[in-house]
């Protein structure tokens, strides 16, 4: 018993609801474990999966970047734009993750600099970027990229042999790179430290301004790089791609038992996070349960994967001392 | 008894000694108090004086903005807004936030549209269940925040999706219409007593309220004790979990009773009013200077940030500015205001400090 509930930490817990989910999927719902399903389902997730690769690391080290999804718009806009003036896609793209690592250093530079609290600072860049997206590009929608490049973008091109759509595939390698460096190096160390005690970790020798500042950077720059998958995906470049993403972003990565107050969590758990909340969508969509309802089950979900990690400490907690008071 | 009678006596000596000779360094941290006062004051100065430039400015070029219309308009457009922000500043003053207030303003306003709709319930009704509906919201996410100790962004997060869920689940694209809607309910929201509408009257009496709570009352003392350092509070005895519990009420009450309003004002409701709405309430408290972190701001600031924004907005549509800029210079300005904030706080701090040290 007492083994047990040592492995029955949050993110294995959604991990194996995400293995339940899918067993659950194959089982009662046709097509749902066909390949073609399955390459939809992972590339409708694909922009939210790479947004929770730095949202995690951003989240373990006690901090929040709200204005991702803004950052993913106006890269949208940006591009839509761009192409419509004529400029080649091989500049467009690179100026567009330009543009992305601007403005998450403006976000890591009021943090550290000014010394603001993030929440704050990105919800005024959140709203900033997605006004400057309506600047770039108004109400109008771009939508005659070429083939050659959209096709990448969408699930009907897979990674030659399996049913994984190039961004799929993108996002797995990054998630490793993303997992070792949070998990094996120093630098993921010290990601925990500031975000369990920001002071301790300054007088520790850790470079706590730097390493935020960076991390904003990161998360701007992979902002910018899903609004370029967003539009190539959707075919269509908007303003108002993406809004409200970033809550489902930071759902996902909560979800998967990241901390909110820091300084605690896996990338596993925030990547199966990401994955259980996709893959569940898909599972309600092909039975036909409608959108409101799916909304709610990520709601709940939400609310659930926070409090019962906390219920059940506590109830563990309240049978130790019993079990304390008992001998004594 | 009689030891500690004593002690009593002699303890209050001392302090009775110790109280007249050291004037200098009381009077010092009065004027101490009188320039933290004043920064306090300036900060909401400072956004009324924003607001007071904008709308002169505004007025001078083009004079329609100002006549009784115009005037109207601007008290109708922030009324709603200025009501949200208040039951916001006093859950951010705890150290919370409450992100489900927009979704709570869509579901009671459509709940309430749905309630009247064809039948001739007064308006009273209406108020007393929209409140009661909020109240009902805000005590969920109060429980999960305060008992379930859960972080509070988390918590409301989620209860936004589900709140939105229900209220899209329930509506299922149907929408209220102000022709069902009784006269009673829409004269709520077009009536007015001597030239001003009651929308803002409704929000000023809210606001004067709160603000008089929040100043007096022992209890609203508390919830900026609780705000600028929980540990502390809980030391000093402070019934955190009740507090922080009453404050999420308070937050879903009003925005309970916002959407009441909402459907008075406008009769045609659809499933997702308000939808988005969080994060400009958000965006008006933090421009009102009420700190995120908890513990500082008032909810008049929290009120002139919101009368702020939505000016803002009637402004550039007067002045002709091009509509698509409207959103990006909100966000300057509410950059602007939060880094001034921070700097101005951070010049009192040091001042503070050398004066202390002398």
């Amino acid at each position: 018993m007492n083994t047990l509930v040592k492995y029955l930490r949050w993110d294995t817990v959604v991990g194996v609801l995400l293995i339940a989910v899918f067993l659950a999927g194959s089982g009662t719902t046709e097509g749902f474990s066909d390949t073609a399903n399955l390459s939809a389902a992972l590339d409708d997730t694909a922009e939210i999966a790479l947004i929770a690769l730095p949202m995690t690391l951003l989240v373990v080290a006690g901090q929040v970047d709200l204005s991702v999804a803004s950052m993913l718009g106006l890269s949208s806009a940006l591009a839509g734009s761009l192409w419509e003036a004529g400029w080649a896609f091989e500049t467009i793209v690179p100026l567009c993750l330009l543009v992305g690592a601007l403005g998450g250093l403006l976000n890591g530079w009021l943090v550290t600099r000014v010394g603001l609290p993030s929440l704050a600072v990105t919800i005024g860049t959140l709203t900033l970027y997605r006004g400057l997206a309506s600047v770039v590009l108004g109400d109008k929608a771009v939508a005659d990229f070429p083939e050659t490049y959209s096709q990448w973008a969408t699930y009907t091109q897979t990674v030659p042999g399996t049913f994984i759509p190039y961004p799929v595939a993108l996002f797995g390698v990054l998630a490793v790179i993303t997992a070792v460096v949070l998990h094996c190096t120093a630098f993921g160390r010290s990601l925990y430290a500031i975000g369990a005690q920001e002071d301790a970790a300054y007088f520790a020798g850790i470079r706590v301004k730097r390493i935020k500042l960076v991390l904003f950077v990161l998360a701007g720059f992979v902002a910018s790089f899903a609004g370029i998958v967003f539009t190539l995906r959707y075919g269509s470049a908007r303003a108002d791609n993406g809004v409200g993403l970033e809550l489902v972003v930071i759902a996902s990565v909560l979800l998967g038992g990241v901390d909110f107050d820091g300084g605690r969590g896996t990338l596993g758990g925030a990547v199966a996070g990401v994955l259980l909340i996709g893959l569940l969508n898909n599972l309600l969509t092909l039975n036909d349960v409608s959108n409101e309802i799916q909304v709610i089950v990520t709601g709940l979900l939400l609310v659930a994967s926070v409090l019962t990690p906390r219920v059940v400490a506590a109830v563990s907690e309240r049978r130790h001392r019993r079990a304390a008071t008992a001998s004594a | 008894m009689w030891r500690l009678a004593r002690h009593t006596r002699k303890d209050s000596g001392v302090t009775a000694t110790l109280e007249s000779p050291p004037a200098a360094p009381e009077a010092d941290r009065r004027s101490a108090r009188s320039l933290m006062d004043l920064v306090f004051r300036a900060r909401e100065l400072s956004i009324g004086g924003a607001l007071v430039v904008l709308i002169l400015g505004t007025w001078i070029s083009n004079p329609s903005f100002l006549d009784d219309q115009g005037i109207k308009d601007l008290l109708l457009n922030s009324s709603i807004l200025v009501l949200l922000a208040v039951g916001q500043s006093v859950v951010v003053i705890t150290r919370n936030i409450d992100l489900s207030v927009g979704s709570v303003v869509g579901l009671t306003a459509f709940a309430c549209g749905s309630f009247v709709s064809g039948t001739d319930h007064s308006a009273l009704t209406v108020v007393l269940l929209g409140i009661g509906l909020g109240v009902l919201c805000g005590l969920v996410s109060g429980l999960l925040v305060s008992f379930g100790r859960v972080p509070a962004l988390v918590v409301t997060l989620g209860m936004l999706y589900v709140i939105q869920g229900i209220d899209h689940a329930w509506a299922h694209g149907k929408q209220i219409n102000a022709a069902d809607v009784p006269d009673d309910v829409l004269g709520l929201g077009s009536g007015s007593v001597i030239g001003i509408p009651y929308l803002p009257l409704i929000s000023a009496a809210v606001l004067v309220g709160t603000a008089y709570y929040l100043r007096t009352y022992r209890s609203g003392r508390e919830l900026y004790a609780i705000g600028s350092n929980p540990e502390a509070a809980r030391l000093a005895g402070i019934p955190i979990r009740r507090r922080v519990l009453a404050a999420y009420a308070f937050s879903g009450a009003v925005a309970g009773l916002a959407g009441a309003l909402w459907l008075a004002r406008f009769g045609t409701v659809v499933a997702d009013a308000a939808n988005g709405w969080e994060l400009t309430v958000v965006s008006s408290v933090v421009v009102g200077g009420v700190a995120i972190t908890g513990g500082v701001g008032t909810v008049w600031g929290a009120a002139l940030g919101a009368l702020l924004l939505t000016t803002m907005g009637s402004a550039l549509v007067v002045l002709k500015v091009d509509s698509f800029w409207q959103q990006a210079i909100t966000g300057v300005l509410l950059l602007a205001a939060i880094t001034t904030d921070r700097i101005v706080n951070l010049r009192t701090t040091s001042a503070l400090r050398k004066r202390s040290r002398r």
